[in-house]
């Protein structure tokens, strides 16, 4: 029977797969030749084994399941015939990998094969070994293909030499069985049996330091010779590629003599003048020559170093970098950034082509040459690759800008000594740019301009010009917004004016003009929003003439839906409106931001950054969802110089609250030298709390509002302060009390006359719940215009000393009130009062004015793990709620 | 330090313009799963890059060298160290021999004599070395083996003739 006549051929099944226009009939095709390749492997089909082999790995290559073949291969490498033995062993390196255990059953017909009379099948057994061959194997099979090196035909000595380096590399130990008949191969004068042996020996070179000194002694010369023959080689149509003779044995010889040279002073010496002639004599017009060329200049760098080559070879990859083939420009850029730590002298003089190379059409290699630019830049060329780094930043592809915003970023920061250059360059990078560059980078940039104080004139002038040309970057307008709103006075006056400067005239108007803008602008973010607010606050004390129209600005966000902007608008509205005699002290000048502390910061903050996206502007503007960010100190109202705390905490804490609370509630003696507005604070706290000292250091605002109210309310007369609680019950709604605590506060300390009509929202604070163990405070306030309800903040102290967890608070009304209860700050309450659970809830009394609230409560917790419960029914209500 | 400098090719891919393998080649350890993840996402990646891109693809910490020849893109997977001028020289080199063998190759005769690509490439490279760099020896051998593998056909087909007319 003939096996070439049966049902589908290899080739019928291709053209029936081909001439499929679904995938889903490609599948219906391959599943029905699969069904016939198993039905014939289960009836052990002798004659079809070959073809159906042949068509598995079609359907392999097509990406389908052909495990069930896989015991075919084997049967075919068993069988007696070349051409089944070709198939198997071609479907064993295509349907296998060396990880899989059948292979281990293959081990034995190589080895039959690795012996066989037929050389074509020793062939095909050295080829699949070779290429799949595992440790076992390699093992196992050492000794015949060490004898196969010394085979009569070169065809199977070059397969072997492979097939050994195979084995080298997977089994270390065997290499030294394999350095003699190895080196016997570089005598050898057949081209394919040369090469292997050539890459055996490069391969044992680097496995074994015996046999690289063997070598070394014994074949440097000789391989100097054949390249020096190969070199010098008339034309040989054979092993021409593009008029030089076997390019491919010219790398690997140069490739081996490398591994020679390295660390070996003779030897080098020995390669010198060969190394020179392939360097100086290679025709560089054809891909093929550069390659060799490229090899040299490896091997070059990579052997000792003898004076004039080094500089020959990195002349080469100059020249390589102006060659019109991309792909030579970019092995050439590849090979300067590994030739830079070998001779960064040599490598600077073609600083130029390099920056050149940053302008390429082709990206990858852009991006290598910003690398290798990077790399280059020093105290005496900084400020000549910056300018040309920040003149192409105008007309580079958008896709680059981000690295390139970056890189220069990192260049300009680096080399930041000169203020004055330092800011330029920024802000050229901000107005090109500014949607690329990143958060800590202008958090930074604000830390040098703070520093700066002979340039904060320079500076504010210079923000506000790029203002009016580039408004659309985001980083721009910030860094402008709040330079203006802390220098907005010297813009005016053209304080500080440098002699390079331009005088300017700019009214108070346009300052605020700048700024409203940036609060208006469509494209601005929360984070611009708020630095905006931010900024005419300032301003609103800055330029007094300007007050008015500043409030009706911020006023216009009362009503925003954004709470932070809602809050804020509010807050300073009440500042500018109310409290003219303590704003400037508010809004006094920062002092200069601490730059040691800052890089600190920002290096400790860099790991989580890493972790988190460092999307723009994620998180809420002043700084609560950063609190690393230096933006919290921009808001800072009143930073003093007191040093940071060191505690996180205490850190924390004073980010929060944007005035340094924690300095306060540690310490109120006067002892500690603060400024203005820290006393005022300070009187504020030791009258809203005496016994606040006392207490242990506060651990986060919401419990420092907790401390102030119930104290303060069984002391003194309680209308402001109250007032005080009632606000920060909505601040803490927003999770977000800090800056507005500080308000309040205020708002609080003053004895405005607004607090009569405060006062009808206004109600004291009662202790709703006390036994022995535990304590339950309420504060109230209400929303004006809405008496029916009411917001209680319930605060749960422990009077024990064991802690409390699992803590749940249970509130039941009558009918004629409705209650909703938030979710609790917490469920575990620590001893003696260290701390306090709140929790917030709005009673809404349908008979308001009739009925007074009345409430029965259940408190469930545990102590050690034990149950316990309280309850009782509070009827102390204030009367009018 | 020296198990960094192994410089050898990992693997060879034809693919087609449209995503199609013609042929897959691996000299190092990747399993049927990896492989197939490996052909899918480099696929991607190459046939996506724009023209006038160098050849040159990093990809996973090794370097892709290819080169598009007609409506198939020939890849190969090497070291981070290597000679990528040289790996671009070693596809061409292929391509030729191809060339040769099939007379002006085309995409068609490697679909329908894909097994024959796959012999000839294991005449030049073994064990992601290059074995042979004679195209004339590359292919006096590959004709070597034909010549057997005609030989055992005859022989079958004049065994399976005996027995047909001694069983007639």
């Amino acid at each position: 029977m003939n096996p070439f006549s049966s049902p589908t051929r290899l080739r019928d099944m291709i053209r029936a797969i081909r001439a499929c226009k679904t995938a889903a009939e490609e599948r219906a095709v391959v599943r029905k030749e699969c069904a016939a390749i198993r039905a014939s492997i289960n009836e052990n089909d002798q004659d079809y084994m070959h073809r159906n082999l042949a068509k598995l790995m079609f359907i392999h290559m097509l990406g389908y399941p052909t495990h069930f073949g896989q015991m075919e291969c084997l049967k075919l490498i068993a069988s007696p015939g070349f051409p089944e033995k070709r198939m198997g062993y071609l479907g064993l390196m295509l349907l296998l990998d060396e990880r899989q255990e059948v292979l281990m059953l293959v081990t034995n017909s190589l080895k039959q094969d690795l012996n066989h009379t037929n050389q074509y099948i020793v062939g095909l057994a050295l080829c699949a070994l070779g290429n799949i061959c595992s440790a076992e194997m390699a093992r196992d099979l050492a000794p015949e293909v060490e004898r196969l090196l010394h085979f009569r035909d070169p065809n199977i000595r070059k397969k072997a030499a492979l097939c050994s380096a195979r084995i080298v590399r997977k089994v270390p130990d065997l290499a030294e069985n394999f350095v003699n008949p190895a080196t016997a191969l570089l005598r050898e004068k057949h081209h394919g049996v040369l090469i292997t042996g050539v890459q055996l020996c490069t391969e044992l070179c680097k496995i074994s330091s015996e046999a690289l000194e063997h070598v070394r002694k014994k074949c440097t010369e000789g391989l100097v010779r054949t390249l020096k023959d190969l070199a010098n080689s008339p034309y040989s149509p054979e092993y021409d590629v593009s008029g030089f003779t076997d390019p491919f044995l010219h790398i690997r010889l140069l490739r081996l003599l490398r591994v020679l040279g390295e660390g070996d002073a003779d030897a080098s010496d020995s390669m010198n003048d060969i190394l020179a002639q392939v360097a100086t004599k290679i025709e560089t017009n054809k891909i093929i020559g550069n390659a060799i060329l490229y090899e040299c200049v490896q091997t070059i760098m990579s052997v000792e170093d003898n004076g004039g080559l080094r500089v020959l070879a990195i002349n080469i990859l100059g020249r390589f970098l102006l060659h019109q083939d991309n792909n030579i420009r970019y092995v050439g850029l590849n090979m300067l950034m590994k030739a830079v730590t070998a001779d960064a002298q040599a490598v600077q003089r073609h600083r130029a082509t390099i920056l050149e190379r940053i302008k390429d059409s082709d990206a990858s290699i852009r991006k290598r040459a910003l690398e290798l630019v990077c790399i280059l830049v020093n105290e005496t060329n900084v400020k000549a690759l910056t300018k040309e780094l920040v003149d192409y930043l105008e007309v580079s592809d958008p896709d680059f800008r981000e690295d390139l915003t970056a890189k220069i970023c990192s260049i300009v920061s680096k080399f930041s000594a000169e203020k004055i250059w330092y800011i330029d360059q920024m802000l050229k990078v901000l107005s090109e740019a500014g949607n690329f560059v990143k958060d800590e980078i202008w958090h930074a940039l604000i830390v040098a301009i703070s520093n700066a104080s002979e340039l904060h004139g320079y500076t504010v002038r210079a923000l506000y010009k790029a203002f009016q040309m580039s408004a659309e970057q985001e980083t721009l307008v910030r860094v402008a917004v709040w330079c203006i709103g802390e220098y907005g006075d010297i813009l005016i006056n053209n304080v500080g004016m440098l002699d390079i400067e331009d005088p300017l005239t700019v009214t108070e108007s346009d300052v605020v003009d700048v700024v409203e803008i940036a609060l208006k602008r469509h494209a601005s973010d929360l984070t611009t929003k708020s630095m905006a607010l931010v900024a005419l606050l300032k301003l609103s004390a800055r330029l007094p003439s300007c007050s008015e129209r500043i409030r009706e600005i911020i006023v216009q966000y009362k009503g925003n839906l954004v709470l932070e902007l809602q809050q804020r608008s509010i807050e300073f509205n009440l500042i500018i409106a109310k409290h003219q005699n303590i704003r400037p002290t508010l809004v006094e000048r920062m002092p200069a931001l601490d730059e040691v502390t800052f890089i600190a910061r920002r290096a400790r903050s860099l790991p989580d950054a890493a972790l988190t996206p460092t999307g723009p502007s994620v998180g809420l503007p002043n700084g609560v969802a950063r609190p690393e960010a230096p933006i919290v100190d921009l808001l800072d109202i009143n930073s003093d110089d007191a040093p940071v705390p060191s505690s996180s905490g205490g850190d924390l804490l004073q980010d929060l609250l944007g005035v340094d609370l924690s300095l306060a509630s540690q310490k109120s003696d006067a002892s500690q030298p603060s400024k203005n507005g820290t006393d005022v604070l300070l009187d504020l706290l030791s009258i809203g709390s005496p016994s606040a000292p006392t207490e242990s250091p506060t651990q986060s605002n919401s419990s420092t509002i907790n401390i102030l109210s119930p104290k303060a309310s069984k002391k003194v007369p309680l209308s402001p302060l109250d007032d005080l609680s009632s606000l920060s019950l909505s601040s803490k709604a927003t999770s977000n009390a800090g800056a507005a605590t500080t308000m309040d506060l205020l708002d609080g300390f003053a004895p405005s006359p607004s607090t009569e009509e405060n006062n009808k929202l206004v109600y004291p604070s009662i202790t709703a719940f006390e036994s022995s163990s535990l304590r339950l405070v309420f504060n109230f306030s209400k929303q004006p215009g809405n008496p029916q309800t009411t917001n209680i903040q319930a605060t749960f102290r422990n009077l024990t000393s064991n802690v409390y967890t699992d803590f749940v608070f249970q509130a039941a009304v009558p009918k004629f009130l409705q209650l909703h209860l938030d979710p609790a700050s917490g469920n575990t309450l620590p001893a003696s009062g260290n701390g306090s659970i709140t929790q917030n809830m709005k009673v809404t009394n349908s008979l308001h004015g009739k009925k007074s609230l009345v409430m029965r409560i259940k408190i469930a917790y545990k102590i050690n793990g034990k149950d316990s419960h309280e309850e009782g029914q509070i009827n102390n209500f204030p009367r009018d709620l | 330090n020296n198990n960094s400098f192994w410089l050898q090719i990992h693997f060879v891919l034809l693919i087609s313009r449209q995503g199609k393998v013609r042929l897959t080649k691996w000299y190092s350890p990747y399993s049927q799963k990896e492989r197939s993840k490996v052909i899918r996402e480099l696929s991607g990646v190459i046939i996506s890059r724009a023209p006038k891109l160098c050849n040159f693809v990093e990809w996973r910490g090794f370097k892709v060298v290819y080169k598009r020849y007609a409506s198939l893109y020939f890849c190969i997977c090497n070291d981070q160290e290597d000679n990528e001028l040289e790996t671009l020289a070693i596809i061409h080199h292929y391509v030729e021999t191809l060339d040769r063998y099939f007379g002006s190759v085309c995409e068609l005769d490697l679909i329908f004599n894909f097994h024959k690509a796959y012999f000839i490439l294991d005449e030049i490279l073994l064990a992601g070395a290059m074995q042979e760099t004679s195209k004339r020896t590359t292919l006096r051998l590959i004709g070597a083996q034909e010549d057997l593998v005609e030989a055992a056909k005859e022989e079958a087909s004049s065994l399976s003739n005996i027995i047909a007319q001694a069983t007639k």
